[in-house]
């Protein structure tokens, strides 16, 4: 057992906050909230530059040949810079499903692309029920051909908007409500027939409703197995809730930091607040918190690195992660006083962003039912 | 990084659980709540020591078994999990083993480890007293120097296992003119010494496991003193750091735990398991998230310790939080047994074995013994934030 980073792994973490911190300032988050694109082309090109849109991928599709556990130290790094933009979605939700499930044709066509930031991808999954079973799954693709036709409606999908590509989950067999007769297809964002409004969030990233109208997709496009494609969906949820709580580690971790310092400045009957126990209290229940965050969802993501079967370590991780944030938050929000609740104030961001990333990808309500069938009840 | 056990780690842990299951199949104990503290059984204690687990992680030297923290956690992971009488030897070997190791005398050595090592110290602690409790360094216990021995005179309480100790480790004061935290030693002695009186105090479940004990002039030989004379407030603090550090902060009730899982499987109401509704699953599986937690905290502060820190800040952290979240367990147990819940142990249609309403009234104590909550959050702020005191 060792719970340390490797040194590669803290050499990637501090070059990764040095160059969050000199080309993410709040005041950049901000316009990048506020512009349409929600993200800044200059500074995505940075960043594959640096090698992080492949960073997991293997070499010969000119990837890092990094780990998932790699790529955690990195998504904690963007979670404490609040950055906004398509890496989560085209990394996690589009590279590295098609990494696991794609063919060698398809690996070869679409995560070369990926890594040299020429194509974004995104995942188009949950629909009007917003949940993430299979049930949910109701846009239908129709064989015709040797094409499927799309129909249906996707909500809360991650940067459709600038996507070029997206995986669709589609039910390919009318008579199955469930698990079966679910299919993955790469869609390509510009076909005709799609449609995207982007809807206004919490977290003013760019989530989109899609809608598909008669839309054709190749045969070839499916990804993994026709009608088998949930055991893949629950694989790439799996990954994506764990790559959500590393962004809500560095989310949290930032929050508490930032606390504690202000806690050291702000006086009031001329002593610091944070020498009044009430507040020490405070900052050190944020940091049982923060750490127990990061333990549960390092844990997790050394499973998934090593493809082990964790979907209780998993499903602890998100279920902890998603409350955790919520009690940092709230305490952050107490000892920052009236100046934390201002719109200028750096908080805000991570008040919206750990909201945001409790609902998404299944909050702790969704994981209890899943740790308690787990532990066989 | 690697959340793995080894493979002798692995295997470790299946021999402890092999050696518990057959003890179990003997029927030699039943397990319980709170049995590392409450559960005295000499016997088990002689077994365990047969086994080579008192004293896994001391060096060989010293008659150990030069094993890693990270094994002895495994090691008590099980004992707690199985719920066995392990309170003979606990602290001798959690603690005052480790203390005598790293501060003693080759004699004291020579003399007392062993005796732990056979599981035959049945040690009490002797460190708050009516008017010390958070704030141990105002201790007024003395130890006078008097020729070769010195003379105890005064008062501790809390002294847990003091009903069923034959030794005990105890902070006294030996310079009384000298600053509060400079003038304390610590001494380890044999209780049967003329002049101690042990006065069993009864606990809120109506049991007892903690102890008033007095010394009236009771006369110890020098070489009773572990350490140096003076610097005993700053060897206990370092000791205090191993008292928090371990599973029993978070798994003392762990076969509550077990037997509730059980219970709502096997127990219907309108014709289908508990098990089965709703409310009770998301219950025991928040318990399964908050347990696991805990446990990746225990682990953290072992791996400090196997680096070759203290974990201060660590262990503070884990305790505060693995005893929150025993005191949740006992009261979600409660209700999900509802008026069941009620029912004392001897009672007539008490359920699992009124474990859940021991354990409800115990776990009370948890957040106090050994550091309380409040004192552990303090360490938090002002070790590892670094928040100012004034």
């Amino acid at each position: 057992m060792d719970l340390a980073l490797s040194e590669e792994q803290e050499m990637l973490k501090n070059m990764a906050r040095d160059f969050l911190t000199d080309k993410f300032p709040k005041t950049v988050v901000k316009e990048i909230e506020e512009s349409e694109l929600g993200y800044s082309p200059g500074l995505w090109r940075e960043m594959a530059e640096l090698g992080w849109i492949g960073l997991a991928l293997p070499e010969k599709y000119g990837g890092g040949d990094m780990s998932f556990l790699d790529l955690a130290v990195l998504l904690e790094e963007m979670g404490r810079a609040c950055l906004p933009g398509p890496y989560f979605s085209t990394v996690i939700l589009g590279a590295l499903p098609i990494l696991d499930a794609g063919s060698e044709e398809q690996k070869q066509e679409y995560l070369p692309k990926i890594a040299s930031v020429e194509k974004i991808f995104t995942l188009a999954l949950t629909e009007s029920s917003a949940r993430y079973d299979a049930a949910a799954i109701e846009t239908k693709a129709t064989a015709d051909g040797n094409a499927y036709i799309l129909n249906g409606t996707k909500l809360f999908v991650p940067d459709a908007h600038i996507a070029d590509y997206m995986l669709v989950v589609a039910r390919t067999d009318e008579k199955s409500k469930g698990e079966d007769g679910i299919t993955i297809f790469i869609v390509d964002a510009k076909s005709q027939g799609i449609s995207h409004t982007v809807l206004k969030t919490i977290a003013n990233d760019k989530l989109c409703e899609v809608v598909f109208n008669q839309v054709s997709v190749p045969k070839e496009n499916i990804l993994g197995q026709l009608n088998q494609g949930w055991s893949e969906v629950q694989k790439i949820i799996q990954r994506a809730a764990v790559a959500k709580c590393c962004e809500m580690v560095g989310c949290i971790q930032q929050a508490l930091d930032m606390t504690v310092d202000y806690a050291k400045e702000r006086k009031q009957y001329d002593r610091p607040i944070g020498s009044f126990q009430v507040i020490q209290h405070y900052c050190a229940d944020m940091a049982t918190d923060v750490d127990g965050t990061r333990l549960s969802t390092y844990q997790a993501a050394w499973m998934i690195s090593g493809g082990l079967p964790c979907t209780k370590e998993v499903a602890i991780a998100k279920a902890w992660a998603g409350e955790a944030c919520q009690r940092v938050m709230a305490l952050a929000h107490q000892i920052h006083g009236a100046i934390g609740v201002t719109i200028d104030h750096d908080l805000q961001y991570y008040t919206r962003r750990a909201k945001a990333a409790e609902v998404t990808f299944g909050d702790a309500n969704f994981y209890r039912e899943i740790v308690a069938q787990e532990i066989g009840l | 990084m690697d959340f793995r056990l080894s493979e002798e780690q692995e295997k470790l842990r299946q021999e402890v659980r092999d050696f518990l299951e057959e003890e179990l199949r003997q029927g030699l104990w039943e397990p319980s709540c709170d049995a590392w503290i409450m559960g005295h059984d000499p016997e088990f204690s002689k077994r365990v020591a047969k086994k080579g687990w008192i004293g896994l992680t001391w060096p060989k030297e010293h008659g150990g078994q030069g094993y890693s923290f990270v094994d002895r956690l495994i090691l008590t992971e099980e004992m707690l999990r199985y719920g066995a009488p392990a309170a003979c030897h606990w602290f001798a070997d959690r603690q005052i083993g480790g203390a005598i190791v790293h501060y003693g005398t080759e004699e004291q050595k020579k003399e007392l480890l062993p005796l732990i090592l056979r599981g035959e110290a049945y040690v009490g602690l002797g460190m708050s007293e009516p008017d010390a409790g958070s704030d141990l360094a105002s201790l007024k216990t003395r130890a006078v120097e008097d020729g070769d021995g010195y003379i105890i005179d005064g008062q501790k309480t809390w002294t847990s296992g003091g009903s069923h100790m034959n030794w005990i480790y105890l902070v006294a004061r030996t310079d009384p003119d000298a600053p509060k935290h400079r003038g304390i030693s610590e001494f380890f002695f044999e209780t049967s010494l003329p002049g101690v009186t042990v006065v069993p105090i009864v606990d809120i479940t109506g049991g007892v496991h903690f102890n008033e004990v007095f010394f009236e002039n009771v006369r110890i030989p020098k070489k009773c003193l572990i350490g140096e004379k003076n610097r005993g407030f700053y060897q206990i603090l370092n000791q205090l750091d191993y008292e928090r550090s371990g599973m029993e902060r978070l798994m003392a009730n762990y076969p509550l735990f077990e037997a509730l899982i059980q219970y709502t499987k096997e127990t219907k109401r309108k014709g289908r398991p508990l098990s089965e509704e709703p409310v009770i699953r998301s219950k025991l599986a928040q318990l399964t998230i908050e347990l696991e937690i805990g446990r990746l905290h225990m682990y953290r502060v072992v791996m400090v310790m196997d680096e070759g820190r203290a974990p201060n800040w660590e262990s503070a952290m884990s305790k505060a939080y693995g005893t929150a979240f025993e005191q949740r367990l006992a009261s979600t147990a409660i209700e999900i047994l509802g008026l069941y819940g009620q029912l004392q142990p001897e009672s007539k249609l008490v359920p699992l074995r009124g474990m859940a309403y021991h354990s409800y009234l115990s776990s009370k104590g948890y957040s106090l013994q050994a550091g309380t909550s409040e004192i552990l959050k303090n360490i938090l702020a002002l070790r590892k934030l670094e928040l100012p005191t004034q």
